[in-house]
């Protein structure tokens, strides 16, 4: 196996009292698009911070290539950020912005740009060369700044909620275009968002986050489906969440005493303890066809149309403080007050420990 | 979290050498000379250690007393007046009159600003003089026989004050105004009040903070100033200004005005302190 | 009723209107009077007392270092006030509220008390009377005033813009250069013009620090000790209009700035 391209070991931060990032380890692959997803407050920008060189952690050491970044400043470091506010220079053009890193590496004007020229090309905005950034949309402005990030060939891009000022359609299509020209310039991207339909969408590595710690991280198809943690199972997409306490336990299953009656589990879990169980909304089933896990009865309080399908809230009948959340297709027929029994696949429940 | 920048090689060093310059010049040529002006104010005239008699003859010396209790007068006047003059004009200025021509209007608001500052005392005088524009207005009219004394008075001097804060002020409550967002009437009136009571009710307390910076600096800038009651007011009575003045022209005597400095700075302060929550000055 | 309230405002506006224009009008009206006396009845119009002013020496060599002082006050002023608001905004300092309060403080102090601790000082130090001394004192009272309007104009948006320039290779002084003092330009200028506009305005400062050579609105002071006279006003008059012009062409720079 190679050497990551960055290493972040045992990294703490604190802000005077507070503590924001809490002794947290991170390896980054080279090429790979990596999203870090967590609330505000979750210590996400500040570890992208620590990456870009702003901020100079209170303990651990960060890697990048091999070598201690820890104390490098942003200009000497193999990183670029490509900030939240996208941060063009106001008086400069277009083309200007783009070439500045080229500006300060000494690369004369001509080479300068036709490599800016190159790189907005890039981004699809060959034409934008001579405006000022305030002639361009929001999305425009994005992708210079994506482009003056690029054209210095950093080892690593940073992009800091990049999308977070502009609206769902538009954000939607930069999503495509952003995994898209991270494909063809195969730079390492470290992405970080609170939304999870972004990260699930982007990411090749979900990295999710919550009060300064690593909460989950894998593939995201991985951790959408088997959260590590109860925080991960209700970031990543909404869940139903059971509490319950271990009965019995056998050679591959468990017993697990919840609110809703008895269910089994396909994991051996100590006898005793407090566990959580999840179940993602698509997987629980109401009324009609019975998974081979009874979840006991339940009446439905509210039923939402959503489009392609409608959302259905549903209160236990043996515990009316457990709600369940469930997605059935856009022709069932539910009506709020309805009374259907609930249930889910034993294979599609996830065990939380934490 | 945005202001923490990254402590390079430069990191100690070049914050202090930024600043330094300026907090130097503030320390040398500000705080200095009043601790100077501090020292003077304690010592007598004719030389000698250490007497408080020039801040003892402040409160014996009716003539010192009235100048301030003069000056107190005539600033709590000139602000209320300029106050209540200069409001109603920028509401209109803000409210009624088209938005094209606003700038325009407010640009020719102000632009009597632009003389100076002693031009402007003077220009007050040839209208109030004894033979001015008013008294030839009013003989010629025949409505009044002989001139009115109007120069050299405390009207002319309160006269000169409010023409200069009632621009001052229109500025800023202009700016103020034009700052309220036009939702919060829009949601008044929505929600049932008439235009008295929006304004009442909404506008009013709104603005109130920056009428309140606005008077302040009002009051600061008048109490403080030597050359509208030296020109306008003239020597019937004296305010704070014209009496520290006094101490340094004729008698060179500087402990003496170092002394009346304190005091009328210590009225401003007290001044300050009683209106300090209203007034924040803040970055952006 | 809205009726009412449009007559009354007309009617209001033009009052006040009338009364800040009430001085002005006359100055400038009796500056072209022909005869000796700036009193009604009109004489005019006539040149003879700009001619009287522009021939005048003492006046014009004042108009002169009206224009020196203020000039290279300001640009200090500027400078220093820029430099501190830099340092204030971009890094966390020690006792940073403190400090930026010390340096705004001048701004709540009248300028004759200013005047009088600086002519107290300069006294006990034996430095002489000079428009370099009221240079000094001019400097003390545009600074803050530089100080908290470059300072207020630097939000967390520049910051990232710094950080950006840093961030693509941008030692320190380019990022001053070609970044900071460019973006800041506007709040830099207008910093500058009303430094230039209070210090060519201030009276008290330069009477209590300068002696021989003095500034014009000492040298105006002066002139009036020989009571009404148009010569006074004529002098004033060419004030005034040098300041309108400055301030036109201040508005237009804006106005371009905001349009480009």
């Amino acid at each position: 196996m190679t050497a990551p391209l960055v290493d972040i070991r045992a990294v703490s931060h604190r802000f005077g009292q507070l503590a924001v990032l809490k002794d947290v380890s991170l390896r980054i692959e080279p090429g790979s698009y990596t999203i870090l997803l967590g609330p505000s407050g979750s210590g996400k920008t500040t570890l992208l911070s620590i990456l870009g060189g702003f901020v100079t952690p209170s303990e651990g050491k960060v890697f990048i290539r091999g070598e201690d970044c820890t104390a490098v400043p942003p200009a000497r470091r193999p990183t670029t950020t490509v900030f939240q506010d996208y941060a063009l220079f106001p008086h400069m053009s277009v083309g200007g912005n783009v070439g500045f890193g080229l500006r300060m590496q000494g690369v004369d004007g001509t080479t300068r740009a036709a490599r800016a020229r190159e790189a907005l090309a890039l981004v699809g905005l060959a034409s934008a060369f001579d405006k000022k950034p305030h002639q361009l949309s929001g999305g425009q402005r994005q992708r210079v700044a994506l482009a003056r990030a690029l054209v210095i060939e950093p080892a690593v891009l940073l992009l800091d909620e990049p999308l977070g000022a502009l609206d769902l359609k538009l954000r939607r299509q930069m999503q495509d275009e952003l995994k898209a020209i991270q494909k063809r310039v195969g730079t390492a991207f470290i992405h970080v968002t609170h939304d999870q339909e972004e990260a699930m969408a982007l990411a090749d590595h979900c990295v999710v986050m919550n009060d300064g710690r690593i909460e989950d991280e894998g593939p995201p198809e991985r951790v959408y489906a088997r959260p590590a943690t109860r925080f991960s199972a209700t970031f990543m997409g909404e869940s139903t969440i059971l509490a319950g306490t271990v009965a019995e336990a056998r050679d591959r299953t468990s017993t697990v005493t919840t609110p809703a009656g008895p269910v089994l589990v396909r994991s051996a879990l100590p006898v005793g303890s407090a566990i959580a169980l999840a179940v993602r909304p698509e997987h629980l089933l109401l009324g009609g066809a019975a998974g081979t896990a009874s979840l006991g009865m339940a009446r439905v309080s509210d039923v939402v149309f959503q489009g392609s399908f409608k959302r259905v809230l549903a209160i236990s009948i043996e515990d009316p403080s457990l709600q369940f959340i469930a997605k059935l297709p856009a022709s069932a027929t539910v009506q709020p007050g309805d009374t259907v029994a609930v249930s889910c696949d034993t294979d599609q429940i996830i065990v939380l420990t934490d | 979290m945005s202001s923490t920048a990254n402590s390079g090689r430069a990191g100690r060093a070049l914050p202090w050498a930024l600043v330094t310059p300026a907090l130097g010049w503030t320390l040398l040529f500000f705080v200095l000379p009043f601790i100077a002006m501090g020292f003077s104010s304690l010592t007598a005239h004719e030389g000698g250690g250490f007497t408080l008699t020039n801040y003892s003859q402040f409160f014996t010396n009716p003539s010192y007393w009235q100048a301030m209790v003069n000056s107190l007068q005539v600033t709590a006047i000139v602000t209320v007046v300029s106050v209540l003059l200069a409001y109603p004009f920028a509401w209109i200025l803000a409210e009624q009159v088209p938005e094209r021509w606003q700038r325009l209007a407010l640009m020719l608001a102000v632009l009597p600003f632009w003389t100076s500052y002693v031009v402007r005392s003077y220009s007050w005088l040839l209208v109030l003089a004894q033979n001015g524009v008013i008294n030839r207005a009013l003989t010629g009219s025949g409505l009044i026989a002989e001139p009115l004394q109007l120069a050299n008075t405390r009207l002319a001097t309160v006269t000169g004050f409010v023409h200069f804060f009632v621009m001052l002020l229109t500025l800023t409550i202009f700016a103020n105004l034009k700052q309220l967002s036009p939702s919060y009437r829009k949601a008044a009136a929505d929600l049932g009040a008439g235009p008295v009571r929006t304004f009442l009710h909404v506008v009013l307390p709104l603005t109130l903070p920056g009428i309140m910076v606005g008077a302040f600096l009002t009051f600061v800038l008048c109490i403080g100033d030597y050359i509208t009651p030296q020109i306008l007011g003239g020597n019937n009575e004296l305010l704070m200004p014209q009496l520290v003045m006094m101490q340094i022209g004729r008698r060179g005597d500087f402990p003496l005005a170092s002394a009346l400095s304190i005091i009328l700075m210590a009225v401003v302060t007290i001044a300050y302190l009683a209106c300090a929550r209203w007034l924040k000055i803040e970055r952006a | 009723m809205r009726r009412i309230v449009r007559v009354a405002s007309w009617v209001y506006a033009l009052a006040v209107y009338g009364f800040i224009f009430l001085p002005v009008v006359v100055l400038v009206l009796f500056s072209l009077q022909a005869t000796s006396f700036p009193i009604p009845p009109f004489t005019g119009p006539s040149l003879r007392w700009y001619d009287a002013v522009l021939s005048d020496t003492r006046l014009t060599s004042a108009l002169v270092n009206s224009l020196l002082v203020a000039s290279i006050s300001s640009a200090t002023a500027v400078t220093l006030g820029f430099l501190s608001a830099w340092g204030f905004a971009r890094f966390v300092l020690p006792g940073s509220g403190l400090l930026r309060g010390l340096i705004t403080l001048p701004l709540t102090v009248s300028y004759l008390i200013i005047g009088m601790g600086l002519l107290v000082l300069f006294n006990w130090a034996g430095v002489p009377k000079s428009l370099l001394a009221a240079g000094i004192g001019h400097v003390v009272i545009n600074l803050p005033l530089c100080f908290a309007i470059i300072y207020s104009q630097m939000g967390d948006h520049q910051i990232n813009i710094e950080r950006a320039a840093r961030d693509l290779g941008a030692p320190e002084w380019k990022v001053l250069l070609l970044i900071t003092v460019p973006v800041m330009a506007p709040a830099i200028f207008a910093g500058f013009f009303l430094s230039m506009t209070f210090s060519w305005d201030e009276f008290v400062i330069s009477f209590l620090l300068t002696r021989f050579d003095t500034t014009l609105p000492v040298e105006i002071w002066n002139l009036l000790r020989s009571g009404l006279n148009p010569k006074t006003n004529a002098v004033g008059s060419l004030v005034f209009a040098v300041s309108i012009v400055l301030v036109v062409l201040f508005e237009l720079t804006l106005l371009r700035r905001r349009k480009a």
